[in-house]
Parts: C-alpha cells; sequence; structure tokens
C-alpha cells in the first residue's frame, strides 16, 4: 500500500466551504417564502408564531452572514473518519496543558456541532476562562450521523447503541486510553449508551438530560418529583408532536425540511417551551438569553440547510423508536451502568430532573447539581457555567485516580 | 338598506377562478424542489419514489383547468355563518320532494371527497336506483378548509361547526335533513345528532365512533387487552393499538402545533408528502395510483385536492381543526337519533356490529362492504351511495 491511498480508517482532515451558489440558492428561497395565515393566540401553544418566524427569514434572507461561523469552525481542527461504514465529522481540539483529560461531548437534534463552540476555550484553555490548568479537557466533538458534516447511513441500525460504539473507536482511534463523555438531548442518549456499554478507557459520563425517563414511570413523592413528573406529562400530553413525527415517519416531514428554508426553521425552532421563548425573544425582541444569539441560533439551522440533513437527522429518532420497542417487547432490562455518572439539572429543561430520579436511574451517581440558569442547550446557552460543571464532575476521575 | 347591500345571511353565488399566475407559481416550485434522500425503510413515511412521481407528474401532465371547469360547473354559494364565510356546493335533485343530505367531508379531505356522489344521490334513476331515494345535497367546506373563510378567532371545534351547519340547513329552508360523514365529517355529523337540531331525522356514518371506554382506555394507556373480545372486536382492537402506537404523528403535531407547519405552506412537495401520508392503506391505494396501478383514486382525483390545498393555502388553517377539538375520534359519544353504518374494509379500524349497535341504540342501517377505505364517497361513491340509500329510505 502506498502512502497516498487512504485506508478507511485513516484520519482525514475536513474544511468547511460552502460554495456561493448555495448560499444564494438559499437566500432565494427565504425571499420566495409563503406563509400560512397568522395563529389564533397570543403565545406558541399553536407552534411557532408568525411574527418569530417572519423575523427570523427577515434576518436569514438579509442581514445574516454564514462565512462567519464557516470561519469559526475552520478556526478549529475539524477531521473526519470512516467508522462502520459512515463517515464521521468531528472537530478535535487538544489542549496545551499537560495531563488534560480527553471529553467526547455529543450535540443532540434539533442541534450540532454548533451548540459545543463556545465551551471549547473554557474547557481546553481553562486558565483563560476561570478555571485551573488541571481542569484542562482534550475535546472531541463529534457530528452524529447523519447530522451536519457526517454522512448520513444508507442502511438501518444506527440508534444511540450504535452510535456510542462508533464512539468507542473513534477515541480508540485518537488514541486515548483514558476518557470521559458527556452529552445532553440524543447526546445524552448516546452517552448513557456508552455508560452501559462500558468501553475499556472510559472512566465516566456526565448527562445534562435525565433520557432513562423515557423508558418508565417515575417517582411523584416529593415536591420535587412531582413538579418533574408534571413537566413530563405535560411534554408527553402536549410537546411530543415533532418527536412521535419523527420517530413514526421521519421521511414524510422531510421533504418540507429539505425544500423550504422556513419550514426547517420552524421545525427546529420547536423543541421545547424554554428554548422556544429564549429563541423568539433574540428575534423579536432583539434580546439574546445567554449565548443564544440570533446568529447562533441561525447558525445552526443554516447548517442543517447546507448540510440537507433534516431527514437524516429526523430518521435518528425513528433508530431509536425502533430499539426502544425491540427493548420493550424484549422485556429486558439494559445492563446497569457501574462506572461513575454525574448529572447537572439545567432549570429551564424539559423536565426538571430531581436528584432522586438521576440515583434511581444511576445508582453510581457521583456527581448531581443544580444549576442557577440555562435550559435545553446548556452547553450552547451558559457555555461558561457548562464548562465548570465538568470540570467539577470530572474532578475525582482525573490523575489515574482509580475512584 | 338598499338591494345591492349585501346582509350576513344572505347567500351569495360563488366562482372558482384561479389566477394564471398562481399556477405558474406552483409549477416553479415544483420543479425547484430540492430532495431528501431515499428513506432507509419502507415505514418511514411516503417513499421517494412514490413522491418523485408525484412531483413530476404534477409539474408537467397535470392539469387544473380541467379539474376546475368540472369544479366551477357545480353551483357553488358562500354565506357568512358565526362570523365566517362559509363555502358550500348545494345541488338539488329535480326531484322536489327529495331528501336534504349534508355530507361533511374531513382531513386530508375537501368537497371534492364528495364529487362523484353528487349525480347518484340526486339523480337516482340515471344510476340503477328508484327516483324515491334521490336527495337534494348540501356539501360545505369545513372552516378553514378550502373556500371557507379562515376563522380568526379560536373556538371553531367540531360542535360548533355543527351549529354553523343548522343554521345553514336553516338558511337553505330545509325542515326536515339527514347528513353524512366520515373522518372530521363523522364528528362534526354526530356532534350535529347530539344537539338534536329539530330537522335532523338521522345520520349516516363510513367512520362510526364505537370504541367502548374499557378498549378505548386500554388503548390510550397501553394496558392489557380487555377480556371477552369477540374475534371481530379483538381484530378492531389490535387494529387501532397498531395505529395508535405508529400512525398517529401527524396528528398529534396538528393537534398541538398547526402552526409550526410553515413546511406545508411554503412547498408543495411538502404539503403532498403531508396529505399523503394520513392512513397506511390510503396511502398504498395513492402510492400504487402514481405507480400506474390506480384503484379508487386516480393521480388526478389526488392532485386536484392537493393543489385545492395549495392553492387556498389552507393546510395550516386546515390542521386547527385538531389543535381545536378535544373529542376522542373513536370514542362512543351516545347518539340517540337514528344512525347508519357503513363499514369499509381498509378503513382506519373495523367497526364491528357489537359496537356499533351499543354505540348508536338506533341502529337502523349496519353493513359491511367488499370494497374501500377511509375516502369511501370519494374512492367507491356508487357503493357509499347505495349505502345512503339504504340508510335514509326508512327515514323518508
Amino acid at each position: 500500500m502506498t502512502s497516498r491511498v487512504e485506508t478507511p480508517t485513516e484520519i482525514r482532515p475536513f474544511h468547511v466551504e460552502i460554495p456561493e451558489k448555495q448560499l444564494d440558492d438559499l437566500r432565494r428561497r427565504i425571499e420566495a417564502t409563503r406563509l400560512p395565515s397568522k395563529e389564533l393566540v397570543e403565545d406558541r401553544s399553536q407552534g411557532v408564531q408568525l411574527a418569530t418566524i417572519q423575523e427570523l427569514a427577515t434576518y436569514w434572507g438579509t442581514e445574516y452572514d454564514w462565512r462567519k461561523v464557516e470561519a469559526r469552525l475552520n478556526a478549529l481542527p475539524q477531521f473526519t473518519t470512516e467508522i462502520d461504514g459512515v463517515d464521521i465529522h468531528f472537530i478535535h481540539v487538544k489542549s496545551e496543558h499537560e495531563n488534560a483529560l480527553p471529553l467526547i461531548i455529543t450535540h443532540g437534534w434539533p442541534g450540532s456541532v454548533i451548540e459545543l463552540l463556545d465551551t471549547v476555550g473554557p474547557l481546553t484553555d481553562p486558565t483563560a476562562h476561570g478555571g485551573r490548568a488541571e481542569d484542562a479537557f482534550d475535546l472531541v466533538l463529534p457530528s452524529l450521523p447523519g447530522y451536519g458534516f457526517s454522512r448520513e447511513p444508507t442502511e438501518v441500525g444506527w440508534n444511540a447503541g450504535r452510535v456510542a460504539q462508533a464512539w468507542a473507536e473513534l477515541m480508540n482511534r485518537l488514541g486515548y486510553t483514558r476518557y470521559v463523555a458527556q452529552g445532553g438531548d440524543v447526546g445524552a442518549a448516546v452517552t448513557d449508551a456508552m455508560g452501559r456499554q462500558a468501553p475499556e478507557g472510559l472512566l465516566g459520563i456526565h448527562m445534562n438530560l435525565l433520557v432513562t425517563v423515557l423508558a418508565g414511570p417515575q417517582p411523584a413523592e416529593s415536591e420535587q418529583e412531582r413538579a418533574a413528573a408534571d413537566q413530563l406529562a405535560t411534554f408527553r400530553e402536549s410537546g411530543f408532536g415533532y418527536f412521535l413525527e419523527m420517530a413514526t415517519r421521519p421521511q414524510t416531514i422531510s421533504y418540507a425540511l429539505l425544500d423550504s428554508p422556513v419550514a426547517l426553521a420552524a421545525w427546529l425552532l420547536d423543541h421545547d417551551t424554554d428554548s422556544y421563548y429564549k429563541i423568539s425573544r433574540a428575534f423579536v425582541d432583539g434580546e439574546a438569553v445567554g449565548n443564544l444569539t440570533r446568529d447562533h441560533i441561525v447558525d445552526n439551522i443554516t447548517l442543517y440547510w447546507l448540510t440537507g440533513t433534516g431527514a437524516s437527522a429526523a430518521r435518528s429518532y425513528w433508530e431509536d423508536g425502533q430499539a426502544l420497542a425491540q427493548a420493550l417487547a424484549g422485556g429486558q432490562a439494559p445492563p446497569e451502568i457501574s462506572l461513575p455518572v454525574g448529572f447537572t439539572t439545567f432549570p429551564g429543561e424539559i423536565w426538571r430532573t430531581p436528584r432522586s430520579w438521576a440515583e434511581k436511574a444511576y445508582p453510581n451517581l457521583t456527581y448531581f447539581n443544580e444549576v442557577e440558569k440555562g435550559g435545553h442547550f446548556a452547553a450552547w446557552e451558559e457555555p461558561q457555567l457548562f464548562a465548570e460543571e465538568m470540570r467539577a464532575a470530572f474532578r475525582s476521575l482525573r490523575n489515574g485516580g482509580s475512584s | 338598506m338598499s338591494s345591492t347591500a349585501q346582509t350576513a345571511t344572505e347567500i351569495r353565488p360563488f366562482n372558482v377562478s384561479i389566477p394564471e399566475d398562481e399556477l405558474a407559481d406552483l409549477r416553479r416550485r415544483i420543479a425547484a424542489t430540492r430532495w431528501p434522500d431515499r428513506e432507509t425503510d419502507a415505514s418511514q413515511g411516503v417513499q421517494l419514489e412514490t413522491i418523485q412521481a408525484l412531483a413530476a407528474y404534477w409539474a408537467t401532465d397535470y392539469d387544473w383547468r380541467k379539474f376546475e371547469e368540472r369544479f366551477a360547473a357545480l353551483p357553488h354559494f358562500i354565506t357568512e355563518i358565526d362570523g365566517v364565510d362559509i363555502h358550500f356546493i348545494h345541488v338539488r335533485s329535480e326531484r322536489e320532494d327529495a331528501l336534504p343530505l349534508i355530507v361533511t367531508h374531513g382531513w386530508p379531505g375537501s368537497t371534492i371527497e364528495q364529487l362523484k356522489i353528487i349525480d347518484p344521490l340526486t339523480d337516482p334513476t340515471a344510476h340503477g336506483a328508484d327516483s324515491a331515494d334521490a336527495f337534494h345535497l348540501v356539501i360545505p367546506s369545513l372552516p378553514g378548509h378550502g373556500f371557507s373563510g379562515k376563522p380568526r378567532e379560536t373556538g371553531w371545534d367540531p360542535i360548533r361547526i355543527a351549529k354553523a351547519w343548522i343554521v345553514l340547513m336553516e338558511r337553505l329552508g330545509y325542515t326536515r335533513y339527514v347528513a353524512q360523514g366520515g373522518d372530521w365529517g363523522n364528528a362534526v355529523t354526530e356532534q350535529l345528532a347530539l344537539l338534536k337540531p329539530e330537522g335532523l331525522l338521522g345520520i349516516h356514518t363510513n367512520m362510526p365512533a364505537t370504541v367502548p371506554p374499557e378498549v378505548s382506555k386500554a388503548l390510550a394507556t397501553g394496558g392489557p387487552k380487555p377480556d371477552g373480545l369477540s374475534g371481530d372486536e379483538e381484530k378492531a382492537y389490535e387494529i387501532l393499538k397498531h395505529f395508535f402506537a405508529t400512525g398517529v404523528g401527524y396528528a398529534n403535531e396538528m393537534a398541538n402545533r398547526p402552526q409550526t407547519l410553515y413546511a406545508i405552506a411554503d412547498s408543495p412537495v411538502g404539503l403532498a408528502a403531508w396529505m399523503l401520508d394520513h392512513d397506511e392503506r390510503s396511502y398504498q391505494l395513492i402510492a400504487r395510483a402514481f405507480a400506474g396501478n390506480p384503484g379508487g383514486l386516480s393521480r388526478d382525483d389526488v392532485l386536484d385536492n392537493v393543489t385545492h390545498y395549495w392553492l387556498t393555502n389552507t393546510a395550516v388553517s386546515s390542521a386547527r381543526l385538531y389543535w381545536e377539538s378535544h373529542l376522542a375520534f373513536f370514542d362512543v359519544k351516545g347518539v340517540e337519533i337514528p344512525v347508519g353504518v357503513t363499514v369499509f374494509p381498509d378503513e382506519l379500524y373495523p367497526a364491528p356490529q357489537s359496537w356499533a349497535e351499543k354505540a348508536y341504540p338506533k341502529l337502523v342501517h349496519y353493513n359491511r362492504v367488499e370494497e374501500g377505505g377511509h375516502f369511501a364517497a370519494w374512492e367507491q361513491p356508487q357503493i357509499l351511495s347505495q349505502e345512503l340509500r339504504d340508510t335514509f329510505r326508512s327515514l323518508r
């Protein structure tokens, strides 16, 4: 084999470069948007409000500049490598500090690596961000298969468990023999699966969404438990449409997600109440909450548009739905996690996970904290606070610690 | 008031005429469609091959004007009821003593579903039936659908629509009439029956709400199968269980976040896919039509209806009906007036006679027919027409 032949396990540098004509086409489509009549209510109870989507479309079609985020992405070391037949894109930033702890963070839906960009500084360069050298991480930020610049699977079976296996292979390929993992949303499902698979080298995990609640009822005795149970019930009763549609008929909604930028934007905005209102404020009142600025929101939507991944990302819900149905039909509980688990409850999350629920899900819960601000997109909204949680959650697992 | 001033209760003639530039814009958008990759499993929704065949036909050979001409030839009217302009087709039989019948369409349908039953019902002798079985037909567009106005306030649930239908029939001077529907049309028709307006003699449904409370509860909670179900009942239960587990994504989204579906206002192909994905068997019927093997629905049937939604920009306003309604689709509602039920084999669930008898104490007609599905009038107009004649004969 000559040195020029690419082997599948090779790690290839990656650079983002979107042709101008794709950006022109996008602006043209936004300009040509045909809107429905206004909703009949004064809140989000019928979905993404017309005023919000109009403000977003105006900004997107005129002032917004994709080249800025493209430059931000390209300033980071990006790579692709083929794992299990799919090209996986990832950002890989090594800390300058010795003994940094390798950390793989998995984004969710409707997110992407863009959620995580502002955590890179605080996590890899803590001394410049109020931390200490011994808090440093080497950071691996992969794009889920079918999301962003990862390729989309062309066969079924890519559920969270298979992604978790791919991540273990990725860390292995990068030469990391001791590392930790983190995730929220779909990223939490992947991270939870990594914990159950316990690949060699994985020291512990941290999550900011308790995915285990989807598999069965939770205790509702204490005040906190009842409040969380009520939030979960509200979500199931009235906030579950996007989830159910993508888990059962991802292809059907995807025709519009690929064809209409505004359809895509609305579908991605309508995730949870807290984040919707934060995003809506950024456009309607011109006032960002935390790091959820207009640009950051539109960066993420534009990434979905330009990569044409509306369908393949939606399909990941179908895959996890199939896996969950099979698991429930099989009647077998998944293996318990014996690795150390950390959990942070962010107050705006869909349900505010009480410590008791996290302990029930993860008997070896070594870290739990409830912070003051932030919601579903914890790392995106509050990167500094999120980084502090990573430092605190993983501190005991560093330095060859055998705790 | 001068004689030319329009009063709210006036019944105005209505003409359908779509400007050419709207049709050109539609074709341009279809041609510019940006496609996703192929699905990785057939269960993931409308298949790429089907929708691409549909789009290819829609943008080239399909002719809206052919439909428009036929549609515009019918007597169309508009009248304002409860603040909303209601569009309806009103075809009187030549037989003066024909029985007035109001037929209500559903989602993703429109009055287009009912066009094929107009002749058999208003002119039965031309279709091998008895002139004594003639009907005067009233076919309204639901508020927010088709050429009816879009409500600008909340509250237009099936109960309010049923009340509007009472006003409509009164305004047309009908003092004795019957009503029919499937899908939302059934919901409205059953609510009409519960309101017991003086002139309403009975109803017919092709999507009856007959599921007993204990079965409904088991379906809602995913609880164990209720004991003591007969063979037919068990079959209905299993079909409904599958439907609720895998087939209600679209309904859940529209019931909770109809406004989020900018998708179906901005993308013709997005709209077509959303409308095709109603229930498994009607989807298969439609997919076969675009694969060159049409059954009860032709390619033109399907595209007339999708184009009608597109041109009236009513995809989102029609979706709001799911948000408005708090009625369970298949639960027994307590209708006490005479009811006829026809079970079409490919409907969402085949209502067992035992359930129908309990749901409708005055069940005057129950029949399981050989062919047809969710869009009974549209797919099998002759069969449905005969069912309506048989149901309502004793109520004349």
